[in-house]
């Protein structure tokens, strides 16, 4: 987007409202679905269309205008109720709904092509529904004949390119010489706003005009209520323009004036003309002040014949003294403002106020925001080891501060937190899709759309959850023979839920289809080498077999889950944003797929320990427990793998500092040394225990990444700089107890070999 | 003095539209996004052209000029409702209400602006 190009900024500020028009289109169409609809919804889904059509139309999108046009008058078919919104509408409405979108999206440039006759087997499915039944235009018709099919030949939306550039139209053809116009406004012209002195002077823009007004209706100044619709006017326009550049003008005031316009050259024009001067300023000015002499016979008849045509004869009346032509709207002007505004509920309030940022911008205050919680901690550190007594006023002063650059934290990451709405009202489109391709039934049943979550976050959702539900609807689901066989009914179910659980958001995917099969699961998992044969799994851990890279459990690679695309890209992608997913199924019940994300990329809870003589932080969000062992708690098994006691169960021990290389090779095994054992949850639910030296205390910090600052590192997530100044390196939970297997079974093959 | 322009559309894209080709030829505009918006606005900040458009949430165009009409100091201001329809049928009820006239949309800002200048001087 060039900001010197201001229609181009409009044109991508248009692109940005039809997403929140679909958005809206959607949720309607949504609505009428479930039968939640009535008739306001069905004008949202109207105006929505309509708003599209509109904007089209300026950027000269004319496939995207010609297809909102039809969609937008079958949705006013319904709207007026001259239609009825059934089942087969609303089928039609989801279809027109998705092909709308692709337009916008073609005309954006997101998408390559555009499926045309797609296109116009959904136009002309609208157009079968309005025709009742009718005739339904060929589908490969690809441009349909205007004057055949009634909606094209109504079809007079003609998109012109919003052009800053001169107007160039000029008259062609050669028209009369000259004009006469007569023109008598109603009372009504004055009430809509309309000016005669404007549309006289428009007049005279065309060419000289010879005005005369006519003050002969004029009533004495006592009766004088309306004075406005008492006068007339006719003017001679001496040049050779078009009759529609004379009517262009008077086109608003149609049928709220009386008006002739005659070329000058036509008979009766040319006697009206000549009569002009003698009747209209002679007469009058005669009329004051005497009775009106004969007027020549030849008047009589033009007048007659103009008057006829005019429908509302000039009668002769004693002419008061007349104002100057029209300077102002008489009778209109006249009242006092700030009357209170007519029959609309002016008290409704404005509705919410927002503003549009630039995302930029915030991110830049987010930045500077995470620097200010660094500087402040770093300052109440300093101050700390000055040994200041807790109850000066640098010390307060200093928490106080401490508690304000918390809440500008918070409410700086409320500013980037979007509810989860936008990617899930994408879904029903998405499982009508996948459903059609695989001839199932489904239903899908959304919760918590206004769970709000940072928007880097909802922006990397789709992904995953496009490929859950995919992968849900294709896998999870059994076909229609298979549920009537499981007896279940018909239309499967597929639950797509996000919530708010203890600082982080969970998604879940869920579907009533068939569940894991595990033996097969297993099966695969043996065959690839994935697993060893006689390797003792829970069924959890066996359900989780799935998210191993290269798994892929369909029998036939299918294009609805992508090509060898498995279930590990979609755990890496969560992966990469701090989040974690695993898998519950229930064999003949179904599966339900839960991802949890951190609410927030910036900042981090953690737990500051020290391992291998290194600070380090472990997040919050995987510690259940911590705890120092007793005796007898650490058991090791086979070489150097470790079990440590925690409530009547052993978990595996992790020697963090080891793990990470952080320890001296010749440093003391686990027994040798002080420690604290953590207890953490990985992505698949199961816990292990992380030994640490020693636990330094909580801490909010700002994520500082390191990838982008030094390169990845096995088990480490990211970075960030402590109150003293220090780096300290975030752990990457599951990728640790990952690199702590992989470290384990090396020793074991070592020892082994 | 610069003539003040209330501009009253639900669309984002249609505002900026107008302001660009109003702003450019040296009107100042006030937006408001619908109807009801469109009264509360015009009677805080006055203007001396109104343009509408008639889809719009809350109020739509047809009641947000019998609601301008209806307050007697603005029964002579002109008001121009933006149409996509140039059916007779549509302009007729915007006559109905009160329009002063119309624009049929899309627009070429020149005959916007020429428009504009027609019904207000």
């Amino acid at each position: 987007m060039s900001a010197d190009d201001p229609f181009e900024a409009i044109k991508q500020t248009f692109f940005l409202e039809c997403e929140e028009l679909l958005t809206d289109l959607e949720a309607s169409v949504t609505a009428l679905t479930f039968g939640d609809g009535d008739g306001e919804t069905i004008n949202a889904a109207f105006r929505a269309i309509h708003s599209i059509k509109g904007g089209a139309g300026a950027f000269g999108l004319e496939e995207l205008v010609r297809f909102a046009h039809v969609f937008e008058t079958y949705m006013d078919e319904l709207r007026s109720g001259r239609k009825t919104c059934d089942d087969i509408a609303i089928r039609a409405m989801l279809h027109a709904s998705d092909v709308l979108a692709d337009h916008v999206s073609y005309a954006r440039g997101l998408i390559p092509s555009m499926d045309e006759e797609r296109s116009q087997t959904v136009a002309n499915e609208l157009r079968a529904l309005m025709d009742d039944g009718g005739p339904v235009v060929a589908a490969a018709a690809p441009e349909p004949n205007p004057v055949e099919d009634p909606i094209e030949a109504e079809f007079d939306f003609k998109p012109v390119m919003f052009d800053f550039g001169d107007d160039a139209d000029a008259p062609e053809a050669l028209p009369p010489e000259a004009w006469v116009i007569s023109f008598k406004p109603h009372k009504r012209l004055y009430e809509t706003g309309n000016e005669p002195a404007l549309l006289l002077r428009e007049l005279a823009r065309l060419g000289p005009c010879q005005v005369t007004l006519d003050t002969s209706e004029l009533a004495s100044l006592a009766e004088l209520a309306e004075p406005a619709a008492c006068l007339s006017w006719r003017i001679v326009l001496d040049a050779p323009v078009e009759m529609e550049a004379i009517t262009e003008i008077f086109e608003f005031v149609e049928g709220e004036c009386d008006l002739v316009i005659l070329p000058k050259s036509d008979p009766l024009a040319d006697v009206a003309e000549g009569s002009a001067d003698e009747v209209d300023i002679a007469a009058l000015l005669a009329a004051a002040t005497a009775p009106a002499p004969p007027a020549p016979a030849a008047d009589e008849v033009d007048i007659q014949a103009l008057l006829a045509m005019a429908t509302a004869p000039i009668a002769p009346a004693p002419a008061a003294p007349a104002p100057a032509p029209a300077t102002s709207a008489p009778a209109t002007n006249s009242a006092k403002a700030a009357a209170p505004a007519g029959n609309a509920p002016a008290a409704a309030a404005g509705g919410q106020a927002s503003i549009r940022v630039d995302l930029d911008r915030i991110d830049k205050l987010i930045n500077v925001v995470g620097e200010l919680v660094i500087q402040q901690a770093m300052l109440a550190q300093s101050v700390a080891e000055c040994g200041i007594a807790a109850s000066s006023t640098v010390k307060v002063g200093l928490e106080d501060l401490e508690q304000l650059s918390r809440e500008i934290q918070d409410s700086v990451m409320a500013i980037r937190a979007q509810p989860v709405k936008s990617v899930f009202q994408r879904m029903p489109r998405l499982v009508r899709e996948v459903a059609d391709m695989t001839g199932k039934s489904v239903r899908l049943i959304t919760e918590g759309e206004s769970t709000e979550v940072d928007k880097t976050v909802v922006d990397r959702l789709a992904e995953p959850i496009t490929h859950m539900i995919r992968n849900a609807i294709d896998h999870g689901l059994e076909d229609v023979e298979g549920r009537a066989a499981a007896g279940k009914p018909k239309e499967g179910i597929i639950r797509l839920a996000a919530l708010h659980r203890s600082g982080r958001i969970v998604i879940e995917v869920s579907d009533d289809g068939r569940g894991i099969n595990r033996e097969r699961v297993r099966k695969i998992a043996v065959d690839r080498g994935l697993i060893v044969a006689d390797a003792n799994l829970s069924n959890e851990e066996t359900d989780n077999l799935i998210f191993l890279p290269g798994f892929s459990t369909a029998d036939t690679v299918s294009d609805i889950s992508g090509r060898g695309v498995g279930m590990d890209v979609v755990r890496r992608s969560i992966q990469q944003l701090g989040g974690r997913i695993s898998i519950a199924s229930t064999p003949g019940k179904g599966s339900v797929f839960t991802m949890s994300l951190p609410l927030t990329l910036a900042v981090l809870d953690g737990m500051v320990v020290r391992a291998g003589g290194q600070t380090l932080l472990s997040p919050l969000s995987s510690i259940i427990e911590s705890f120092t062992p007793k005796e007898g708690d650490l058991h090791r098994i086979g070489a150097r793998d470790w079990v440590i006691r925690f409530r009547d169960r052993f978990l595996p021990l992790i020697d963090t500092g080891r793990v990470l290389g952080f320890s001296k090779p010749d440093s003391p095994e686990i027994t040798g040394r002080d420690g604290i054992a953590i207890v953490v949850e990985n992505e698949g639910g199961s816990q292990v225990a992380l030994w640490v030296d020693d636990i330094q205390g909580q801490r909010q910090v700002v994520i500082k990444s390191l990838e982008t600052n030094y390169r990845k590192v096995d088990g480490i997530s990211a970075a960030t700089i402590l109150g003293d100044g220090r780096v300290a390196l975030i752990l990457d939970i599951d990728a640790l107890v990952v690199l702590g297997r992989q470290q384990a079974n090396q020793s074991e093959f070592k020892i082994a070999s | 003095m610069t003539k003040k322009i209330l501009t009253v559309d639900d669309s984002r894209t249609m505002r900026d539209m107008l302001m660009l080709a109003l702003s450019d030829a040296g009107y100042e505009v006030v937006q408001a996004e619908d109807g009801i918006d469109g009264l509360e606005t015009l009677e805080r900040e006055g203007a001396d052209v109104v343009i509408t458009d008639i889809n719009m949430p809350r109020l739509d165009g047809f009641g947000f000029i019998e609601g301008v009409r209806a307050n007697p100091a603005h029964r002579g201001l002109p008001v121009l409702v933006l149409t996509t329809e140039s059916s007779a049928e549509k302009k007729a009820r915007a006559k109905e209400a009160g329009a002063t006239g119309w624009i049929v949309k899309p627009f070429d800002p020149v005959k916007l602006v020429d428009v504009v200048r027609r019904v207000s001087g």
